[in-house]
């Protein structure tokens, strides 16, 4: 299977160099003001500071209004089912590794009905980035609560209020065996946003982001507080983290923690009485699927013999 | 004590003259506790009849649980062998001579009314005079039950005689009992020998010469006790052959298609694909990946078909009903797809382990909304191998999704087949890379033909995004009305370019008479040789057996019309027409039979039964001579 690595370059010398317009695609058709239109900005611009090939980067998506993100996005893209993102992607990388892959889910999409699949991915810890991006609402099908949805705010299925207490992506995905990187930001900060990326992107291995972002529609009195007073977040800073220089400016609380350090993630996940942006955990030494089950790859004379091998221990 | 019924041999009695009972066929079963080794003994016995050249057909007979109760009738565990001086195609009608560890395993088949009236039975003698009083009651109240059929018993020492060899008689006496096989049937002794050190020589080579004597051991006492053998004449071989069970073809069957991923969530009856495929795939650069779920295993399968060489999934009834919505988005975005669907009895969790044929309307409709595809089901275990191949290329070709129905009797009957020959073309090409045209679309499909090639990712200038949306020809989400017929007519008239592409079913006997019996599947051997004794009585009966389900094969109605009736026979649940409140309105019918009237307009009549065991031929052939009389009443 690895063969194709040495296909996908063919013929393309290393001299191309792409800009911003090589990765817009068709204007998008998300509300003004939702959360997606930045997060897309902040991907295409990730696109360009690292100059991935479009033909050899894929976005993969399930279901909902974040997944319609790789459509305005000149790469491949592989828009699927509800849920069902990370099967896909997982069959992606495993048969392609020299593949760079997105993953790009909303609320419900990884958190409810591929709550299975999210569990997994990260325990399989294949190199590749995964975007929850969280509205903490079901906005495509007009505003049904979700396992994000704080205890309490009303939705169309649950007027009188979510009944439970919301589910946390973070501190979940922290909990999962072999996780080796988890980072939560906001897409109302880009300066955050991009460099959470970047380094989700640099990661290798399962690169778990949980995006904050606004559904105008729907939820937005939920955001407003985290938008308007900078006074309710704070800044998870490391030097193997995420660092933005001046944002400490604006962002006046932060706290320093060394990603290496799960327990200490695992309590300042557990929540506070701010919204924490930066990295909780990153650890590289984590075992990835796709190396684990790298194989060489057969030429068909040679798996003509093996074949033959094969039945003669089955011959009469 | 000695039982009414049961004939109680001398230990060493004078050599009694040996009545040679020739056959042109024979079905034999071995039959014990879970963890006895009688699957062993069959199987060995099975691969050096196959190697004399005769017809074999093998089939485990296999509890539900991994180690019932000992000594139960429902937890009988063995091997059933079907020997033949000719080809040999299904498992046979009931068994002639059984072979029974204990009385208790013997009366689960008695009550199964798997065995002939007047089969031979050699039974370990053990349990007669045991010590503990209630299993000598519970010998004695077996053999009463078992009175009736007029069963010949011949007690065995198996016990006391494997004890002259080993210390735990419990793990030699299949090998003494191959022995005692061996002289009854005539079986080489030193292919057998092979085989059994063959078998062992993993363990050491002290198991490997153990069971050799116990094999001799086993001989000598048949030798010198019984007073009959039978003789099955072999026929000369011809081809060099292999033997399989329908679950190691399909796996080598992937791997000679190329195929370099196949993913699955374990459930019986499937899951021996991937125990063979989880053996051997990597050896050959495959990846078998066990996912989390059903719903994952085939989202893998797409993803890795989407980037690459078409990848396959592997499940049965109860995971084709998961994977749902998965396969109408490969049908929908045209990711080629292989899904092999080892069927078992249903609904719900129905019968993991027994034989059905009830996923094949599922299989063609299951998904939501209209999604074309193609359903294809081998008939034999070296179709199993073959079919792979068939099925990849397929995909490839079309960009569909093919599923290939096999089922519990296919994937666990084994049977001797001519060694295919490999062809390097059967493997996949690696998908291309080169850059793309400007202007080419992903969906740039042939009004025609609705044919189109997909562009695997990689590919410079082919960048777009897949949905399993409506979507026009440059795969952008469209939704207005003369698209999404566009679309919908596109994915349909592929399965009509490959219905054109079959060629029309050959039938098994005279293109013309009173009754045509037309089958799927695993049932194809035991339906030809049903009908072939038909024939024999005077019958004007005739057979088809079809392999595409979705599209149909052509020129069925023409076919058909040259028949007085047309039947089904297939294994799978149908009301019978004079069942209280079965009218020819409501009637619900075998599921064959459904697709063949809608699709052809002709009154084709069903006979089904879901026994959870594949069918026997003499009771096809009862049910054909019913019919026929039922038609010739007025």
């Amino acid at each position: 299977m690895s063969d194709l690595c040495s296909l996908a370059v063919c013929g393309l010398g290393d001299d191309r160099s792409f800009t911003l317009g090589d990765y817009e695609g068709p204007l998008p058709r998300w509300c003004p003001g939702c959360g997606d239109h930045s997060v897309l900005a902040a991907m295409q611009r990730l696109l360009v500071a690292e100059q991935l090939e479009p033909e050899r980067t894929v976005f993969v998506s399930g279901i909902g209004c974040s997944s319609r993100l790789p459509h305005y996005v000149r790469t491949y893209g592989f828009h699927g089912i509800h849920g069902r993102a990370l099967p896909v992607a997982t069959g992606i990388k495993l048969h392609r590794p020299d593949l760079t892959v997105f993953v790009v889910m909303g609320d419900g999409d990884c958190t409810s009905i591929g709550a299975g699949h999210w569990l997994h991915a990260t325990r399989y810890n294949m190199d590749m980035t995964a975007l929850l991006l969280d509205n903490n609402i079901y906005g495509l099908t007009k505003n049904q609560t979700s396992p994000t949805t704080p205890q309490g705010y009303p939705s169309n299925t649950q007027p009188r209020g979510s009944w439970l207490p919301a589910l946390n992506p973070v501190e979940a995905t922290l909990g999962v065996t072999n996780a080796s990187f988890v980072a939560q930001t906001a897409e109302w900060i880009p300066a955050h946003l991009f460099a959470t990326l970047q380094a989700a992107h640099r990661h290798r291995g399962f690169a778990f982001v949980r995006v904050l972002q606004r559904c105008p529609k729907f939820t937005a009195p939920l955001f407003e507080e985290g938008v308007r007073k900078p006074d309710v977040i704070e800044l998870v800073v490391h030097d193997d983290g995420v660092t933005v220089p001046g944002l400490t400016e604006v962002y006046k609380h932060s706290i320093r923690h060394d990603p290496r350090d799960l327990d200490g993630a695992r309590r300042l996940a557990e929540g506070g009485d701010r919204i924490r942006l930066g990295v909780f955990f990153r650890d590289e030494s984590r075992p990835r699927y796709e190396d684990i089950r790298w194989l060489r790859s057969f030429t068909a004379e040679e798996k003509i013999t093996l074949l033959e091998e094969e039945l003669e221990r089955h011959a009469v | 004590m000695t039982p009414t019924g049961v004939e109680a041999l001398p230990e060493r009695p004078a050599r009694p003259e040996i009545r040679a009972i020739r056959a042109p066929e024979h079905v034999l079963e071995i039959v014990s506790d879970s963890g006895e080794g009688a699957q062993k003994c069959g199987q060995i016995f099975g691969n050096v009849s196959a190697r004399m050249g005769n017809g074999v057909w093998t089939v485990e007979i296999i509890p539900a649980e991994i180690e019932p109760p000992p000594r139960s009738p429902s937890g009988a565990s063995g091997n059933r062998v079907r020997i033949g001086s000719g080809p040999v195609t299904n498992w046979g009608d009931e068994t002639d001579l059984v072979v029974a560890f204990n009385e208790q395993a013997l009366l689960g088949r008695h009550r199964l009314g798997a065995l002939a009236p007047g089969a031979t039975v050699l039974i370990e003698n053990l349990w007669a005079t045991h010590s503990d009083p209630e299993i000598r009651k519970q010998w004695s109240e077996a053999m009463a039950e078992m009175e009736g059929p007029g069963y010949r018993m011949i007690e065995v020492p198996m016990e006391e005689r494997c004890l002259t060899v080993v210390d735990n008689a419990r793990r030699g006496k299949n090998m003494f009992v191959l022995g005692m096989l061996a002289w009854i049937y005539g079986r080489d002794p030193d292919l057998c020998r092979q085989q059994i050190e063959g078998a062992f020589r993993k363990k050491s080579e002290d198991v490997a010469a153990a069971n050799v004597r116990l094999f001799q051991v086993g001989y000598d006492w048949a030798a010198e006790t019984l007073d009959f053998r039978i003789e099955v004449p072999p026929a000369r071989l011809r081809d060099p052959m292999v033997v399989l069970n329908g679950n190691q073809a399909i796996a080598l069957g992937a791997v000679a298609a190329g195929m370099e991923l196949a993913a699955m969530y374990p459930i019986t009856p499937a899951t021996s694909v991937s125990h063979m495929l989880g053996e051997m795939f990597e050896r050959f650069g495959g990846v078998l990946h066990q996912a989390e779920d059903e719903i994952a295993a085939v989202g893998v399968a797409i993803g890795a078909s989407y980037a690459g060489k078409v990848a396959f999934t592997i499940t049965s009834g109860p995971g084709l009903a998961l994977k749902t919505e998965f396969l109408g988005l490969s049908i929908m975005s045209e990711i080629p797809l292989v899904v092999v669907d080892v069927q078992r009895g249903g609904p719900s969790t129905g019968l993991p382990t027994k034989v059905e044929q009830s996923d094949l309307l599922a299989a063609i409709f299951g998904q939501p909304g209209d999604a074309p595809h193609v359903v294809i089901a081998p008939a034999t275990i070296e179709e199993c191998f073959h079919v792979m191949v068939t099925a990849r290329r397929i995909a490839e070709a079309f960009r569909a999704v093919v599923v290939v129905l096999s089922d519990a009797n296919l994937a666990t009957g084994m049977q001797p087949f001519p060694r295919p020959s490999i062809d390097p073309a059967w493997q996949a090409e690696s998908p291309n890379q080169s850059p793309v045209p400007e202007g080419t679309q992903p969906y740039a499909w042939d009004p025609r033909t609705g044919l189109s090639t997909r562009i695997v990712p990689g590919r410079p200038g082919g960048m777009h995004t897949l949905t399993g949306l409506a979507h026009d020809e440059a795969s952008h989400v469209v939704y207005d009305s003369s698209t999404h017929q566009r679309g919908s007519a596109m994915r349909s008239r592929k399965i009509a370019v490959l219905q054109r592409a079959l060629r029309p079913p050959v039938v098994n006997g005279p293109p013309e008479g009173d009754l045509l019996v037309v089958g799927w599947g695993s049932t194809k051997g035991a339906i030809e040789e049903a009908v072939e004794r038909a024939r024999t009585e005077g019958l004007s009966v005739s057979s088809l057996h079809l392999r595409f389900l979705s599209p149909l094969e052509p020129g069925l109605r023409d076919i058909f019309g040259r028949f007085g009736k047309v039947m089904t026979v297939e294994i799978n649940y149908s009301d019978e027409p004079d069942d209280p409140y079965i009218t020819e309105e409501n009637r619900r019918r075998g599921q064959l039979a459904w697709l063949l009237r809608a699709q052809t307009l002709v009154d084709v009549d069903c006979w089904t039964r879901v026994p959870g065991e594949p069918l026997r031929p003499r009771v096809i052939l009862e049910a054909v001579r019913g019919r026929l009389r039922k038609e010739r009443l007025p």
